[in-house]
């Protein structure tokens, strides 16, 4: 899949095919960062970030392993499963692993698009994750990556390996340090889950109002896999631009797909997916859930059957809290073949007044009513949120003013 | 001082007239029975007390305790001592009946406990009647009422759709409800009670565990009689609701 050269250089200046684009000149790359030991020893200001995003400091809170990049430097790692778990720098895995340079580059096109080619030609660092065959991850695995820098870019060339049969969690967080409004974060992640094998893949953004925000996703899925990965913003941001593809390879594979987004005013959202269902049993859900309040926010779902027997479905949900912004949900349908059950379902509106009243006859106030019905449209009806991650929006949601 | 009094009440839903010049009293401690035909605008009068935005009102007041809420948020009349018992409460999903239980309390713990004896211990974590039964869902609803603990509850058809074990489950606990002497204020008690009730039935099956002391039929929008529920009621199963309301039984007060 890799492209000449030439053609990744001539893609540094190629606008991506959705998102508003980027002038990338006006930022710079920031090489050095502190090195930070031990994450309880972090400074507040950058721990209190980190919370924000499900990246926790505390040893009460059991992680199997942390990584954080904060700008383009590593500052922590560390592994609390070495037996079954392998977490370092991509550099450094690339160093030690010669097999990884057939998984480099393989799922993401590096002139894909001008923030794709930058990060290959950046030669980016970023997280490896590689959880050997069999292993059970007890509990989540936490990557943390940090704009530290105003006017500062980062590029993160990130790959995980999810080994035969094996099982895990991780908590993505990606957030803007308290100095840094304006930046660009752009992440390629190739993930790759091999037969029999269950990956959990929470990230949790708050960003700055000014931040825009590129990642470039691909995943393949191997025989009877299974991949649920959530993607959550609540908080301000400026532009986001996300659509991760993923190919399901093996006959059984499945994967959900989940965003819940909540669009500031100002913001501009445009969030998806692509499912490529290309073996038999193969099963997928993409599902959206989204609040405009003033912001512009564009769910899209792409689900492509090409093979007979597969059951896919898609679903775009969003309320409109107030006029002014935008919402568009873009759902697509496409297969060759008669033998497949794929359905999709969107909805676009204001809260039922209904159910405001009704919570509002039980003594809530409007405000308390409002809250708690989107609480339950932002989680609800959606499966396997992990429990830690359905706390972290409720207390998004607390803090976003939503009742009004 | 009437616990509610409605005079004169006209109000608009779905760009109709639905009631056209209501008047009603209910006094502290007292039940007071609905009966007419469909459409007939018991449900709307229902809705207008606690003041669902659907109903409009064009003329007319309502007057709870000697204060005027006709142009009082829902949630306002509800912390006053209203409380409502919906026919056919909406579905919300990701709200769970354990969740807005707590909330309707204020965090007391004890109305949890008490799901066990409205058989809804196994449905606190479920989304707010999805899915729930006929009975589950007035089950449910009386468990809220209980949490709100209203001093006026208004009941639209609380035996509707429910099986014949259920509604005597329902019944007991609408009792318990309306026979709650916690509110009372010293001295102010009649016959031991304070809660008061309208009550919405076309059986009458209800009134087997409440009781019932005056009764009014409604049609076209208009109260067209009054007298004691179970005359009412044996008028209304031998004659239907044509006769009755054609006799004026008892002349309006």
């Amino acid at each position: 899949m890799q492209n000449g050269e030439a053609s990744i250089k001539k893609a540094l200046d190629k606008k991506a095919e959705y998102g508003p684009d980027i002038d990338l000149s006006r930022y710079s790359m920031i090489r050095e960062q502190k090195i930070i030991e031990n994450l309880e020893e972090a400074p507040e200001d950058v721990k209190k970030r980190m919370e924000s995003v499900g990246i926790t400091s505390s040893k009460e809170t059991e992680r199997d392993g942390s990584i954080m990049f904060i700008d383009n430097r590593i500052s922590h790692c560390s592994n609390k499963a070495p037996d079954g778990v392998e977490i370092m720098s991509l550099k450094k895995a690339m160093a030690k692993y010669d097999w990884l340079k057939d998984l480099s580059w393989k799922l993401v096109s590096p002139d894909k698009d001008k923030y794709t080619a930058r990060t290959y030609e950046e030669d980016a660092d970023g997280t490896f994750v590689w959880v050997k065959a069999g292993y059970h991850v007890k509990h989540p695995i936490q990557a943390c990556m940090m704009l530290g820098t105003d006017k500062g870019m980062q590029t993160l060339h990130n790959i995980f390996v999810i080994d035969e049969g094996a099982h895990a969690e991780m908590i993505s967080g990606c957030a803007t340090g308290s100095h840094a409004d304006d930046g660009v974060h752009i992440g390629v992640s190739e993930i790759y889950i091999r037969e029999g094998a269950y990956f959990s893949y929470s990230m949790i953004h708050n960003w700055g109002p000014k931040t825009s925000v590129r990642p470039r996703t691909g995943i393949q899925m191997d025989r009877d896999s299974k991949m649920i990965n959530n993607y959550v913003i609540l908080n301000p941001v400026a532009t986001v631009q996300s659509a991760p593809t993923a190919w399901l390879n093996g006959e059984g594979a499945s994967c959900q797909f989940n965003t819940i987004c909540l669009a500031h005013p100002g913001a501009d959202i445009d969030s998806g997916g692509t499912v490529i269902l290309n073996a038999p049993r193969t099963g997928a859900e993409i599902v959206s859930r989204s609040i405009t309040k003033g912001g512009k926010m564009m769910a899209r779902g792409h689900l492509i059957g090409n093979s007979p027997g597969v059951k896919a479905h898609l679903e775009c949900k969003s309320i409109v809290l107030e006029d002014g912004g935008q919402t568009l949900a873009v759902p697509k349908l496409d297969t060759f073949y008669a033998d497949v059950d794929m359905t999709h379902e969107a909805a676009v509106g204001k809260i039922s007044q209904d159910q405001i009243e009704y919570l509002m006859s039980r003594g809530l106030s409007e405000d308390e009513a409002v809250g708690m019905i989107i609480r339950g449209f932002l989680v609800g009806g959606i499966k396997g949120l992990p429990q830690e991650l359905t706390d972290e929006i409720n207390a998004a949601i607390e803090q976003s003013d939503l009742g009004h | 001082m009437h616990m509610l009094e409605i005079r004169d009440l006209h109000v608009e839903a779905g760009g109709r007239e639905i009631l056209k010049g209501v008047n009603l009293t209910i006094d502290e401690g007292e039940t007071v029975t609905l009966f007419g035909p469909n459409g007939s605008g018991k449900s709307t009068l229902m809705a207008a007390i606690m003041g669902y935005a659907y109903c409009k009102v064009t003329k007319g007041s309502i007057f709870y305790e000697g204060v005027d809420i006709t142009n009082m948020p829902v949630d306002e009349r509800a912390k006053m001592g209203i409380g409502m018992m919906m026919q056919r409460p909406p579905n919300v999903v990701g709200v769970k009946l354990g969740d807005l239980l707590q909330t309707i309390s204020r965090n007391n713990g004890d109305v949890l406990k008490h799901a066990g004896d409205f058989k809804m211990n196994n449905h606190l974590d479920r989304d707010l009647n999805v899915g729930f039964s006929g009975g589950e869902i007035k089950r449910s609803e009386v468990l809220q009422l209980t949490a709100q603990n209203p001093k006026l509850v208004l009941l639209d058809e609380p035996e509707s759709g429910v099986d014949l074990e259920s509604i005597e489950l329902i019944g007991d606990k609408i009792h318990d409800l309306l026979y709650n002497t916690e509110l009372c204020e010293m001295g102010r008690a009649k016959a031991n009670r304070c809660v008061s009730a309208l009550v919405i039935t076309h059986t009458g099956q209800i009134l087997d565990y409440i009781g019932a002391d005056k009764g009014y039929i409604i049609n076209d929008g208009r109260i067209r009689c009054s007298g004691r529920p179970t005359d009412l009621l044996k008028e209304i199963r031998e004659k239907g609701y044509k006769e009755c309301i054609s006799c004026r039984m008892v002349k309006l007060p």
